[in-house]
């Protein structure tokens, strides 16, 4: 069939652009997820900051809150391909036009796009942790940060991690307004290799392809990623009435 | 032996408008183990979240070894490990196993190395019997079980003082004999405990001085012998008759 012969011709001509464009979309898909993760969490640890006794420490509390608030509200109601327009040519404005490097630009505004949903993220994965567990931290003498170190993020994170894996997948098919900048991803490589052959059906019919096997490639390794931190369902009995070197191996957990 | 480890005086708590602290005045010793009792809502254990400060108080003052620990520039976590806590829900770290549970405050607040830590975490668990489980995660252990590894974690601390709150409420019934025995032997050991319990028994039988809490005051303190056989307060007496005649 002539359609199929022309997909394979175009994968054959031009597999270079796509991998490219693939590899692209991957790294700052990825990189952007993991930064805007980053963001969310260092907010969350700010903003339930326990209220200081001191009345200076407040006010700067306050301040703190209302800039996270105007950048969250503001990243979270304004498109994307927007906000790639206005960073990139505000900061060539800005500098009377020198302009940013591509890839680096795209992965700031990625991560700090990602960084505002996170955040709100985080924020709900922190809610649904018990009160009990600051408490227990708190009881052993833990101030805030450890408390959030160490046990309270480590839970938010296994229970906001099916939203993480959605914000990850978002952010594969997103990378795609980045074109309007220019970023050499996958849709901008689509645009070139189309005012080459005019082949345009064929072309995006060969990336959306391409995005499918790589959100469905992600979602199932964070499903896989969410197996390991449930961590093993056995552990083991040190000793045992008759025998303290016994080990016995309980593989059921206990209901009731 | 009369060193005053806490001195109550004049300890108020309101949530908004609700006075839910009227006023408590209250010295305990070294090495009391001190039983709190009284309908609910009475205050108990809001006043034994005000002693830990996991609710700050209103008014009034707390003394421990004679420092108000409500003063600015108090360090209230080096505190919390000398005052340890129990709680009615446990509140054992759920993304940690039993072992962890009773190591990481050793390590992150008092510096212990992790060998040390874990050396003295293995003794307490050994101590209250939980040393086997040392691997489990608290989502595979029973109440009386979770229970036990919180008392040790408080022990690991190396603390003075436990309060428990409540400690064997939220246990199935045939479960409140093993956490009872364990506190029972710490009560041997020179410990410091405060215990809101609604355990009679215990508090008859374990601790050396008990106390009645009656809307939001001390209405009566005095030793097991003279509250539950001869208390003076009318509402002691008709709180008594309530609890320990619930069978008939």
């Amino acid at each position: 069939m002539n359609f199929f012969n022309e997909v394979i011709k175009i994968i054959v001509d031009y597999h270079g652009m796509l991998l490219e464009g693939l590899g692209y979309t991957m790294l700052i898909a990825l990189i952007g997820t993991v930064v805007g993760l980053l963001i969310g969490i260092i907010i969350g640890i700010v903003r339930t900051i326990p209220k200081s006794k001191s009345a200076f420490v407040r006010v700067i509390q306050k301040i703190v809150d209302v800039i996270l608030t105007v950048y969250i509200e503001v990243f979270r109601g304004t498109p994307m391909m927007v906000q790639a327009m206005v960073i990139y040519w505000g900061y060539a404005f800005a500098s009377g036009g020198n302009t940013l490097p591509l890839i680096p630009a795209g992965l700031f505004i990625v991560s700090i796009n990602t960084g505002a949903y996170m955040a709100e993220i985080v924020r709900g994965g922190i809610i649904s942790i018990d009160k009990g567990q600051f408490e227990g931290a708190q009881s052993v003498g833990m101030n805030h940060f450890q408390t959030m170190f160490h046990v309270v993020i480590p839970q938010a994170i296994r229970n906001i991690l099916p939203s993480v894996s959605n914000e990850f997948v978002i952010n594969i098919k997103d990378t795609s307004v980045l074109n309007v900048i220019g970023v050499m991803e996958l849709f901008w490589q689509a645009t070139k290799i189309q005012t080459m052959n005019y082949q345009i059906f064929q072309i995006y019919v060969i990336i959306s392809v391409m995005y499918f096997i790589m959100t469905f490639t992600v979602t199932r390794i964070l499903r896989l990623f969410e197996k390991l931190l449930d961590g093993k369902n056995t552990y083991v009995i040190h000793g045992s009435q008759s025998d303290p070197n016994a080990e016995i191996k309980i593989t059921e957990e206990a209901h009731g | 032996m009369n060193e005053p480890v806490f001195q109550i005086e004049g300890l108020t708590k309101n949530f908004g408008k609700n006075e839910v602290l009227k006023g408590i005045n209250l010295t305990v010793n070294k090495g009391e183990v001190v039983s709190i009792i009284g309908a609910s809502g009475s205050g108990k254990s809001t006043f034994l979240r005000c002693l830990n400060l996991l609710e700050q108080p209103t008014g009034g003052q707390i003394l421990y070894h004679g420092e108000d620990i409500t003063a600015v520039g108090f360090n209230v976590n080096e505190y919390r490990t000398k005052v340890g806590m129990v709680f009615q829900q446990f509140n054992l770290f759920n993304n940690m196993s039993v072992l962890k549970n009773c190591v990481i405050g050793q390590q992150k607040v008092l510096k212990r190395t992790k060998e040390e830590a874990e050396k003295v975490a293995l003794y307490y668990l050994e101590k209250v019997g939980m040393a086997q489980y040392r691997d489990a995660k608290p989502r595979q252990l029973s109440g009386g079980q979770k229970q036990r590894v919180a008392i040790a974690r408080s022990l690991s601390m190396d603390c003075e003082v436990i309060l428990f709150d409540e400690p064997t409420s939220a246990l199935d019934p045939e479960m409140v004999g093993e956490v009872l025995l364990v506190m029972k032997d710490l009560s041997k050991s020179g410990l410091t405990m405060l215990v809101v319990t609604h355990e009679m028994q215990f508090a008859k039988d374990v601790s050396s001085r008990v106390i009645f809490m009656d809307g939001g005051v001390v209405a009566e303190d005095d030793a097991p012998e003279v509250i539950f056989n001869n208390p003076s307060n009318p509402r002691t007496q008709e709180f008594l008759f309530r609890v320990l005649n619930k069978d008939i």
